[in-house]
């Protein structure tokens, strides 16, 4: 039978503020375990939270972001469960006032764009890291990512396809991106995300049961669970059999959700107001003060790179997905006003280059001014097109200016003198007359055999080098002639 | 005054003989020192003490420090308030031996004053109880009536200044664990306003309750302290940035005409005769003074006691949820390698609990984990918060009619080492004349006001609006100048110890 699915997506998302959320421990990835932690965020006996205002802040830049509105007092609750990674075994989060509700995010979906709802967003302290051994049964705690501040953004069940699921990721994670409050790098954990799914016919007005998917550490897993979920529970209904409502966790090796735990299983969080920080009214000049602030974000960007550069639909989507690719673009457009071979630059030898290599565009180093340097080159004549894709390749390689790879290109020559002997040679033969001009002492002629020896070489011997070989090589050739003649 | 011993002075006196050169803080810290390893065999007023380190802190102090207001003198501090590199249990099994790595702000604000900190005064096991016998190590004593307890849950700190075996202490009150304490002791105990002292560093019990205040012989000792510790902290949210006034240049202003309210609430049964005598006695004593009194009204008093039980246990769950074995303190060390992964760490979490609370503590958790649980945390935590509220509103109100309100401190003078120890309720009807001040947020001082017959110490409690600490210790300091129940001490002989043994 055919049926709708209903998806919602909880993403967790770590806001890189130079502090932690209630303490003045740094917030960096990858520093030595528990070298990032004070008493506060170790919630040793004693200690209290201090609220961090640029946490605050971001929050709310991200609220405005998507559209939602901001609460009028900012509140934080307990939540309470036991694990080892949670110092106090509570989180400070929200629970009945969250940051914002009433939020939307708009995702161009197979050619229409679409709104999805947002239900709420709100702040919350991370927990701690485990980690097991592999020898032994003992596990260790690492509680430098205790306390880094994390938002959680809440869709509404809004989706009906794994696609819409994975553009609503890859947008929202373009806005965060743009914000400037998140890398939303997956494999650091600062983007986490769960999903949940239910199946319907088309004709039903109610939803089906839920299911709640863990444990996804990409957008392609959240694709292949969903993917995988969908047809699991389709099968099931299609048998005549109810879908439990449960919580699954995605095996990736197996490819597969396996059942974590039953909503009658879930746990009693004993929610209550945190008495250690009081609520306060939320300042409506701060909030609109973020609101003036906001930059440009990808959908704006997307509609002013169609008008002002001329670019198609699809090329302003593929250049804004992410902010530093924009930004590339938009520099390199400036410098070179050739937007459209710029966006061609871009979208295929650069994002191929770094699909391929699996990098971000951060891992490489990259200026405007070389891919305009690049498009120079080839306007003006200098490189062919095959040859500005092999400079461009080393250029993304090595991170060094093209005209630099391109002198250097002959530099590698050097190696093969017997190339450039045998270039020099043929010169020779094939222009006698300036071979003869040369020996009678014109100058010019010599500059006229390196021209054409370079051109032989297709730009990619040394000048000087070609010009020092022929020189010799003229000279001889005027001794022999001369000495025969004296003889 | 006739005195034998250094430590039988108060932070005052102590700090005009240490400035005009007249004594040395060394003589002072070797008086007191002797005076504590003398009684404290039998009071256990402290849990340890460690000579050797208060005299290199000395030693430190001295050599660092400038003259301060508390220059040389000792200040005793509850086992809850967290001292760099020392041991602090809050009389727990489950914190034995946990060292803490960071200063209190009330800590370094007594250092900064030239303090010398002296730590561990015994308590309530995590400041649960009204009589220091829930402490895990061993209850304490009444310096008055060593078959009596001192109070609690800062029974130590109270005992301890009691007894000359502190110049001054500090405790914490969540429920009237300063100003209950100092009543059975016969000396005087401050609760500041919520937000007036800094809690940082202070272990937890109910953060929307707890507030750290001074135990002193005299009114102006705790003005003195109360000077010290008050003011904003930027590590404490709820710590509130108002002024701190001069609270000892201030204590006789007049007090002429300030009217004191006696709120008829607190005059029921359940109040012991001589109590109600002295406390009779002190309102002509105001009278004389020129002060007004009249009664007044609080009209939610009877909820106070069940409305606290509800917030404080709540908390208390929440607060105590830390102590599992993982990071610090105590863990069970029964072998968890056979269990399967999970139900090991479950095991070892249920264990250290288990062995590492003490039956009061684990009643606490209980009582606050049901409260927050699905289903009922509307009929109790939330409609706990809603008394609250109207409490608060009773002494807003009050405030229009009065400066001040007079009540006792505790409903009878100490009772006897055991007498409730086998009835939690009779034992939580011990605060409920104290609780209603915390859980309204405002500040209440305790002090001694007349004796009973047996010769226990009686004690009244008034209490002022919101930061009006100032008038508080002016009316106390008022009634002070005019009796001389402060002056009088425990006769701690050799032979009273040996007939309690």
């Amino acid at each position: 039978m055919e049926y709708e699915s209903v998806i919602g997506l909880e993403v967790h998302v770590q806001l890189q503020t130079k502090s932690k959320l209630f303490c003045g421990c740094l917030v960096n990835f990858g520093a030595a375990p528990n070298s990032q932690t004070c008493p506060v965020c170790l919630g040793l006996p004693g200690v209290l939270p201090v609220f961090n205002r640029q946490a605050f802040e971001w929050g709310i830049r991200v609220a405005l972001a998507l559209d939602a509105t901001v609460g009028r007092v900012m509140k934080f609750d307990r939540k309470q469960y036991f694990y080892p990674d949670l110092p106090k075994n509570y989180q400070i989060s929200q629970y009945d006032q969250p940051l914002a509700r009433r939020g939307a995010l708009t995702i161009d979906g197979e050619g229409n764009s679409k709104r999805i709802g947002i239900h709420r967003i709100h702040l919350e302290e991370d927990a701690g890291k485990l980690l097991h051994s592999t020898d032994e049964p003992v596990s260790f705690v690492d509680f430098n990512r205790a306390g880094v501040p994390l938002l959680e953004i809440v869709s509404e069940p809004d989706l009906r396809s794994t696609e819409e699921a994975y553009q609503y990721l890859v947008e929202l994670k373009a806005v965060l991106q743009y914000l400037e409050v998140s890398n939303c790098n997956m494999e650091e954990g600062s983007l986490r995300c769960d999903t949940n799914v239910s199946l319907r016919r088309p004709t039903d007005i109610s939803l089906g049961a839920k299911v709640e998917i863990k444990n996804l550490n990409s957008f392609r897993a959240v694709k292949q669970a969903l993917e995988h979920e969908i047809k699991r529970q389709a099968l099931l209904l299609d048998q005549g059999s109810a879908i439990a409502l449960e919580t699954r966790l995605w095996d990736a090796k197996r490819q597969r959700t396996e059942s974590m735990r039953s909503k009658e299983d879930a746990a009693d969080y004993r929610y209550f107001p945190e008495p250690d920080l009081v609520p306060f009214v939320i300042d409506s000049n701060v909030v609109e003060q973020i609101q003036a602030a906001l930059p440009e974000l990808p959908a704006q960007r997307r509609q002013r790179f169609q008008s002002v550069y001329q670019l198609s639909a699809y090329d302003a989507h593929v250049l804004t997905q992410e902010r530093t690719l924009a930004e590339l673009f938009e520099r390199t457009a400036c410098l070179c006003q050739k937007p459209k071979a710029v966006a061609n630059w871009i979208m295929g030898d650069l994002l191929a280059y770094l699909n391929a290599k699996n990098l971000a565009l951060d891992a490489v180093t990259l200026r405007p001014e070389w891919l305009a340097q690049l498009i120079g080159l080839v306007d003006d004549g200098t490189l062919s097109g095959t040859m500005a894709k092999e400079v461009w390749g080393k250029v993304l390689e090595r991170g060094i200016e093209p005209a630099v790879i391109v002198r250097e290109g002959s530099l590698q020559q050097i190696v093969d003198v017997g190339l450039l002997e045998h270039l020099a040679d043929s010169v020779i033969r094939e222009y006698p007359k300036s071979v003869e001009d040369y020996s009678k002492g014109k100058a010019n002629a010599l500059m006229y055999l390196v021209g054409q020896g370079m051109k032989r070489s297709q730009g990619k011997a040394n000048p000087q080098q070609m010009t020092q070989l022929l020189k010799r090589k003229l000279d001889e050739l005027r001794e022999r002639i001369t000495g025969r003649v004296t003889e | 005054m006739s005195v034998d011993s250094l430590a039988a002075l108060t932070i005052h006196e102590l700090h005009s003989l240490i400035s005009a050169g007249k004594i040395q803080p060394q003589q002072l810290l070797e008086d007191l020192l002797e005076r504590i390893e003398y009684h404290n065999g039998r009071l256990h007023a402290y849990l340890s003490v460690d000579p050797d380190r208060l005299h290199r802190q000395l030693e430190d102090q001295l050599r660092t420090r400038k003259a301060g207001r508390l220059a040389g003198i000792p200040i005793t501090l509850k086992d809850n308030l967290c001292v760099s590199a020392e041991e602090i249990t809050c009389a727990s099994r489950i914190l034995r031996g946990f060292r803490c790595p960071y200063d209190a702000t009330v800590v370094q604000r007594l250092r900064e004053e030239g303090a010398v900190i002296i730590p561990r005064a015994n308590m309530d096991e995590f400041a649960f109880g009204s009589s220091t016998e829930n402490s895990a190590f061993g209850g304490t004593r009444n310096p008055w009536a060593l078959d009596r307890v001192p109070g609690g849950s800062s029974g130590g700190s109270a005992c301890a200044v009691s007894a000359d075996m502190a110049i001054a202490a500090l405790g914490s009150d969540t429920g009237g664990s300063i100003r209950q304490p100092a009543c059975c002791c016969g000396v005087v105990g401050l609760k500041p306003t919520y937000g007036r002292v800094s809690r940082y560093g202070l272990v937890a019990f109910a953060s929307s309750l707890d507030q750290i205040g001074p135990i002193t012989k005299d009114v102006t000792d705790a003005a003195i302290l109360l000077g010290v510790i008050a003011g904003h902290d930027a590590r404490d949210s709820t710590c509130a940035p108002v002024e701190v006034p001069d609270y000892v240049s201030t204590l006789q202003w007049p007090v002429k005409k300030l009217r004191i309210g006696i709120p008829k609430e607190y005059f029921v049964e359940g109040i012991d005769t001589e109590v109600k005598a002295a406390l009779d006695e002190a309102v002509r004593t105001f009278e004389r003074l020129g002060l007004v009194c009249e009664s007044i009204s609080l009209p939610h008093t009877p909820y106070a006691i069940a409305t606290y039980y509800l917030i404080a246990t709540a908390e208390a769950s929440s607060n105590l949820a830390r102590y599992d074995g993982v990071q610090y303190g105590y863990r069970s060390a029964t072998n968890l390698r056979q269990e399967s992964s999970s139900n090991g760490l479950l095991e070892m979490h249920r264990r250290t609990r288990t062995e590492g609370f003490g039956s009061e503590v684990k009643r606490r958790i209980l009582l606050g984990t049901y409260v927050l649980s699905q289903g009922y945390y509307e009929a109790y935590y939330l409609k706990g918060m809603k008394v609250r509220t109207l409490i608060k509103q009773d002494f807003d109100a009050a405030w229009s009619r009065c400066d001040v309100i007079l009540t006792p401190t505790a409903p009878t003078p100490a009772f006897r080492i055991g007498e409730k120890l086998e009835n939690p309720l009779q034992m939580y009807l011990s605060d409920v004349y104290t609780i209603s001040a915390n859980l309204a947020g405002i500040p209440g001082l305790s002090m001694p006001c007349g004796f009973s017959r047996e010769g226990l110490p009686l004690g009244m409690q008034l209490l002022a609006a919101p930061f009006k600490e100032q008038k508080l210790l002016q009316i106390a300091y008022a009634y002070e100048q005019a009796t001389d129940w402060h002056r009088r001490k425990p006769t701690l002989s050799r032979q009273q110890i040996a007939q309690s043994k």
